[in-house]
C-alpha cells in the first residue's frame, strides 16, 4: 500500500509537514488537540521520539493516534533506545496500524536527556535503519528470515545543510539516499542563499528535500540556538528583526519571519516543500502557514 | 602502553562501603594507578589518614608492584599477619587487580576507585580510550582511528547530527571522531571508504565474558597458564 504522504511527495507540489511531541504522561488532550488543529492543513505530521532523549509517550503511539483521528503520521524513530529486534518489530507493528511513513534518526545522546544514567543502545544507526526497512519491504528481517505479511513504507531521514566541517555531513547525507531515503527533512535553515547552495548539490540526488523552518520566539531564543544547537545558523540581520520587534510582538515577528522564509522557498522552488517546527507552539503552525501564504 | 584508567569513588559511597568494618588493610598499585596518581604510595598513605581520621583501625598496607600480575598472590603473603587482623581489604588499584587480590584472600575486598577504561596514554597527564576491545575491529575503513569507541555513539556509517564544529554533541572537550576520521581518510585519499555502507556491527564477536584459549596450552609453561 502506497502512503498518500508518498503520492504527495510524487505529486509535484510543495509539500508542507509539521510535527507535535507526545506527553510526558497519559494525559493525551493537548496532543489530540495540535492533530485536530493540523491533520488537514499539512501533508503529514510527525510525531517525535523522546525528543532530546526525554523520555515520553512513545511515537509509535502518538502516530497511531494521528492515523486513528485521521491525519497521516510520519513516525520518528531513533537508533538510541531500541536494538535491531525492537526497531523492527515496532515497524511491523506500524506497518499494521497504518503508519507507513518513518522518519529514521540516530537520536540525541543519552546524557542530554532526563534519564541520564541509562544505557544508550545505537545497535544500528540511521542509514543501517533505512536499509533495514527497505529489507523488511522485500519480506525479509534482518537475521535473514522470511516474514509472515509484508511491509511497506515511506522513508525519510535528516540532515544538516550548514554543519561544520559540511563534508562528513553530506557523506552521510549521500549513504541515506542510497540506503533507501525517499525524502529528507533539514535541520533549520535561516540563510537561504546558503540553503541554495545546499540544494545544487543535493539536487544531484534522487530524494525529496524539505527545509526545515524553526519558529523563532525571540532574540534571545536566536542567540541560544547559534550557540548550543549544532548546524543551527541565523544571521544578524534576523536576531537584529526580533530584537527589533516592538515589547510583546516577538512572536509575532518570528511567525512574520518564517512566512516570509517559507514563500520565499516555494516561489523561488528551492526545494520541494518544508517541515515546520514550532516546537511547544505547535498552535501557531496554521499562522505561520497563513503568513506564507499556504493557506 | 596501555593503562587502566581509574578515578576514586565518590567518599560518600565509600563511607557507605565501610560502614560498619573497624579493621581495614589497604591495598595500592605501583604500575597504572601509580601513574594516574589514584593510587599509588601517596594516595594509599593519604587514604590511611583519611580513615584514621574517620575512627578506622589500619592494619597495615601494601603497595603491589603489579597488583593484576599473578605474583600477587606471593606479595600478599609477606602481610598475612596484617591482613589477618583486618575485616576488609580496601584496593586502591584498577578493578582486575580488586579481583587478582579477591582471588588470593577469603576476605571481602572493596574497591576504592571506579575503573574508567582502558587507555592509551596521549600526552603528559592525559589519557583517552581508544579502543573497546569489541571483538570485530574495523578501523581498517576510519583510517586507523576507532568509531565504535572514539564515537561517543560508536557510530559506524559517519557522524551524527549532533557534531558541532568537530567537537561531540555531548562534551567540547572531545572531538567528534568522525571529523577526525574524515580527516585522516581525505588526508590518505582514502575517503571511498568513508562512503560505503557499513552493515549493522557484530556485536557478538566474542560474547561475554570474553574467553581465549590457545590450543596448545597443555605444552605451556604452567606461569603463562595461571
Ligand atoms: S573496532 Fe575499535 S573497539 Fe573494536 S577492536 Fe577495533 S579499535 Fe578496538
Ligand atoms: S558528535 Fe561525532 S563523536 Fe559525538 S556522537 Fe556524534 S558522530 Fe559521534
Amino acid at each position: 500500500m502506497v502512503s498518500s504522504f508518498k503520492k504527495v511527495l510524487e505529486s509535484g507540489k510543495f509539500v508542507v509537514t509539521s510535527e507535535i511531541a507526545p506527553p510526558k504522561g497519559t494525559n493525551l488532550d493537548r496532543m489530540k488537540h495540535h492533530i485536530e488543529l493540523l491533520r488537514d492543513k499539512v501533508d503529514a505530521l510527525n510525531v517525535t521520539d523522546h525528543q532530546s532523549s526525554v523520555m515520553r509517550f512513545p511515537s509509535l503511539g502518538g502516530a497511531i493516534l494521528v492515523k486513528e483521528m485521521g491525519g497521516e503520521p510520519i513516525l520518528q524513530m531513533t537508533c538510541r533506545d531500541r536494538n535491531r529486534l525492537a526497531l523492527q518489530a515496532d515497524l511491523l507493528c506500524a506497518a499494521s496500524r497504518g503508519v507507513n511513513n518513518v522518519l529514521c534518526l540516530t537520536g540525541d545522546s543519552v546524557i542530554l536527556g532526563d534519564h541520564k544514567e541509562a544505557k544508550a543502545v545505537f545497535d544500528l544507526d540511521s542509514s543501517q535503519l533505512l536499509a533495514a526497512i527497505r529489507r523488511l519491504e522485500k519480506g525479509k528481517d534482518l537475521g535473514g528470515n522470511d516474514l509472515d505479511g509484508g511491509v511497506s513504507f515511506c522513508a525519510g531521514a535528516i540532515v544538516t545543510p550548514e554543519a561544520n566541517p559540511i563534508e562528513p555531513q553530506l557523506i552521510k547525507f549521500e549513504k541515506k539516499v542510497e540506503a533507501g531515503a525517499e525524502f529528507i527533512q533539514t535541520q533549520a535553515v535561516y540563510d537561504l542563499d546558503g540553503f541554495k547552495k545546499f540544494m545544487e548539490y543535493a539536487r544531484n540526488f534522487d530524494v525529496k528535500i524539505l527545509a526545515g523552518i524553526i519558529l523563532l520566539t525571540s532574540a534571545a531564543m536566536a542567540r541560544f540556538m547559534n550557540k548550543n544547537v549544532a548546524g543551527v545558523n541565523v544571521p544578524q540581520a534576523l536576531i537584529d528583526e526580533m530584537a527589533g520587534a516592538p515589547k510583546g510582538k516577538a512572536i509575532q515577528k518570528g511567525i512574520e519571519i518564517a512566512g516570509r522564509m517559507i514563500s520565499r522557498i516555494r516561489n523561488e522552488r528551492m526545494c520541494d516543500g518544508v517541515h515546520i517546527m514550532a516546537i511547544g507552539k505547535e498552535e501557531l503552525v496554521p499562522e505561520i502557514m497563513t503568513a506564507a501564504g499556504l493557506i | 602502553m596501555i593503562r587502566s584508567i581509574t578515578q576514586q569513588k565518590p567518599q560518600e559511597e565509600l563511607d557507605q562501603l565501610l560502614n560498619g568494618l573497624s579493621r581495614v588493610f589497604i591495598v595500592g598499585c605501583g604500575t597504572c594507578v601509580t601513574l594516574t596518581c589514584t593510587g599509588g604510595r601517596t594516595e594509599v598513605d593519604a587514604m590511611q589518614r583519611l580513615l584514621a581520621a574517620r575512627g578506622k583501625l589500619i592494619t597495615g598496607s601494601i603497595v603491589l608492584p603489579v597488583a593484576c600480575d599473578n605474583m600477587t598472590g606471593e606479595a600478599l603473603q609477606a602481610s598475612r599477619l596484617m591482613i589477618g587482623q583486618a575485616e576488609a581489604i580496601l584496593v586502591m588499584t584498577c578493578a582486575f587487580g580488586v579481583q587478582t587480590v579477591a582471588r588470593q584472600i577469603k576476605k571481602i575486598v572493596i574497591p576504592a576507585l571506579d575503573t574508567l577504561f582502558i587507555g592509551k596514554e596521549t600526552g603528559p597527564g592525559q589519557y583517552d580510550e581508544v579502543c573497546t576491545q569489541c571483538g570485530s575491529c574495523i578501523i581498517g575503513e576510519t583510517g586507523g582511528i576507532c568509531p565504535v569507541t572514539s564515537c561517543h555513539k560508536g557510530l559506524v556509517n559517519g557522524p551524527c547530527g549532533g557534531t558541532n564544529n568537530g567537537k561531540c554533541e555531548i562534551d567540547q572537550g572531545k572531538d567528534c571522531a568522525w571529523t577526525m576520521i574524515y580527516n585522516r581518510l581525505k588526508e590518505l585519499n582514502k575517503l571511498d571508504a568513508m562512503r560505503r555502507l557499513q552493515r549493522p556491527r557484530n556485536h557478538q564477536g566474542e560474547p561475554m565474558p570474553g574467553k581465549f584459549r590457545i590450543k596448545e596450552a597443555a605444552s605451556l609453561s604452567p606461569s603463562a597458564t595461571v
